[in-house]
């Protein structure tokens, strides 16, 4: 409890910056609706008028809080959760391919970590090929997955997964060849000391020393995941999924609409970070490393 | 019947780096018999953890034989001939201390009724009885080590190999734990071989003391001790004692010698 007075602090400090900007932005628009108009309008005035345009540049909170509900909480009221014009319906499509491509990423990047621990020629080759793949820009490459696989036969939900599973691999392969590593010499001539086979070596000491590299990476992961996905879904002509709302959004100058699918993105991310958080404690606590 | 456990014949060990070979053991003779408590003691880089590391298989010799029980180290310790001891405890943060206990007898494959019973036994030894569940960071340092030893013990190897096991303890402690070794090496009839730079410690532990001298790292002396086995702490205040604990300084003076 202690905690949520700064939190309370931070939030409401970005709300304030966040009005204050959509005036400071919002303000040009105003004045021309009222010079074409031929009316003069007080500073008031113009200050109402940026809380509630239709394409602002920058929509107001309530603007935003406004749509998410329309899109979100109306439509469950209403029973059309999962109608097309849901953001519930949306996001699933988003969290679907986030979800599957974290999956694959995670067992990617531990499998190369273990390949790397245990294997010495991938020790040698595997890494600067793994940091060059995260060099090369993500939208550029996403295109290029989407076609290549749609052209044998794969749509739909798997490239978007391939795609986050490209992003979400790195910070799983780089923590845990840390965490594999990190017992030290003494535990490994430990292990020799009793015989121990390669296996027994990884389950007994290095798998649960690992463990406190493991969940950090899995958080960056994870919200690497979402954008893969959501990237993933710009090139697939905007069909569904919170990248499609993005770029409909973008099309037809929608601000309100990119901001709720951007807000929602978000939420989506930390409450996925969070999960994980939560695993992450109850894990390491069961481990009395916590 | 041959009762030698352990026995080095023109042991070397040399270590090539960048500035050129270091001569971590030269020319290393000697044999330990069952039951004897044995203590090399040096200053630091006589070789004496490399000798020990030797007898574990843990460092190949470059040069001379060894053999632990009669076959070389690799069998001896593929046989679980031995029970080693670092410096540090060691012990698994995940897992409780019985569980720590329990460890190397999950590799060896050992059942769990057995496991259990080893657990018991071996806690009963080093006076940890009811600390089984708890976690390692529950308790002090001392007790950790004495875990650690529990856990070497647990397997019922006849040889317990010791690398300055109480080197990061404190004096009152040590004198404590060493006093409890003494105890239960008589009743387990192990032979122990024990790394130390204590002349205290060496000189009341040991029934022979080596006394190794560095570069390269040789043996300098090899003194059988006239202690009785039955030694309580008071003992170091006795004349014999003294004698002894002077003859192992001097040693070590007259091999740190060129420096």
């Amino acid at each position: 409890m202690r905690n949520i007075g700064p939190i309370l602090t931070v939030v409401a400090a970005i709300f304030v910056l966040w009005y204050a900007g959509a005036v400071a932005l919002n303000a040009s628009w105003a004045y021309d609706k009222a010079k074409r108009a031929n009316v003069e309008i007080t500073f008031s005035e113009m200050v109402a008028d940026t809380m509630n345009q239709k394409k602002p540049k920058l929509p107001a909170p309530h603007q935003v809080g406004r749509e998410i509900w329309k899109t979100t909480g109306e439509m469950v009221v209403k029973g059309r959760a999962f109608s097309k014009r849901s953001l519930i319906y949306h996001s699933w499509i988003t969290l679907s391919a986030t979800l599957l491509g974290f999956a694959m990423g995670t067992a990617l990047g531990v499998s190369l970590s273990v390949g790397i621990v245990y294997n010495r020629t991938m020790d040698m080759s595997v890494m600067p090929w793994v940091i060059a793949s995260q060099t090369i820009p993500i939208l550029a490459i996403a295109p290029m997955i989407i076609v290549v696989l749609n052209a044998i036969g794969i749509s739909g939900l798997l490239p978007k997964a391939v795609i986050s599973m490209y992003l979400s691999f790195f910070p799983v392969v780089v923590g845990m060849v840390k965490g594999l590593r990190s017992p030290d010499h003494m535990m490994v001539d430990q292990m020799k000391t009793w015989s121990a086979g390669k296996g027994q070596e990884f389950w007994k000491l290095r798998l649960p020393s690992s463990m406190p590299f493991l969940f950090p990476s899995l958080k960056v992961a994870m919200a690497a995941s979402l954008v893969g996905a959501i990237v993933g879904e710009l090139p697939t002509g905007a069909v569904a999924g919170l990248g499609a709302r993005l770029l409909a959004g973008s099309y037809y100058g929608q601000t309100i609409q990119i901001w709720s699918a951007l807000i929602t993105a978000a939420a989506l991310a930390a409450a996925l970070v969070a999960i994980i958080g939560v695993i992450q404690k109850v894990v390491l606590k069961r481990m009395g490393m916590a | 019947m041959n009762d030698t456990v352990i026995s080095a014949k023109n042991l070397s060990l040399t270590f090539e780096t960048n500035d050129g070979p270091v001569h971590a053991l030269k020319d290393i003779n000697l044999d330990i018999n069952k039951g004897d408590f044995v203590s090399f003691i040096g200053p630091s880089g006589c070789g004496k953890t490399t000798f020990l590391r030797c007898m574990a298989d843990l460092e190949q010799p470059t040069a001379g034989e060894i053999s632990v029980n009669g076959v070389s180290p690799t069998e001896a310790r593929k046989s679980r001939a031995y029970g080693y001891v670092f410096q540090h405890a060691g012990l698994y943060p995940w897992r409780t201390i019985g569980g720590n206990i329990r460890l190397p007898l999950e590799i060896m494959g050992i059942g769990r009724a057995e496991q259990d019973k080893s657990v018991q036994e071996v806690l009963e030894l080093v006076h940890l009885e009811g600390f089984e569940n708890k976690f390692p960071w529950q308790l002090s340092g001392g007790m950790q080590q004495r875990a650690s030893i529990a856990r070497a013990l647990a397997f019922q190897a006849d040889i317990l190999l010791m690398d300055e096991p109480f080197g990061a303890l404190d004096e009152i402690v040590r004198d404590h734990l060493n006093e409890q070794l003494l105890e239960l090496w008589a009743r387990t009839n192990k032979t122990i071989g024990f790394v130390t730079h204590s002349i205290p410690e060496a000189v009341y532990l040991s029934t022979k003391i080596v006394v190794m001298s560095p570069r390269p790292g040789r043996i300098h002396d090899v003194i059988e001790s006239t202690l009785p086995k039955e030694r309580p702490l008071d003992i170091r205040d006795s004349p014999e004692f003294i004698e002894i604990a002077h003859r192992v300084r001097d040693g070590l003076r007259a091999g740190h010698g060129d420096d």
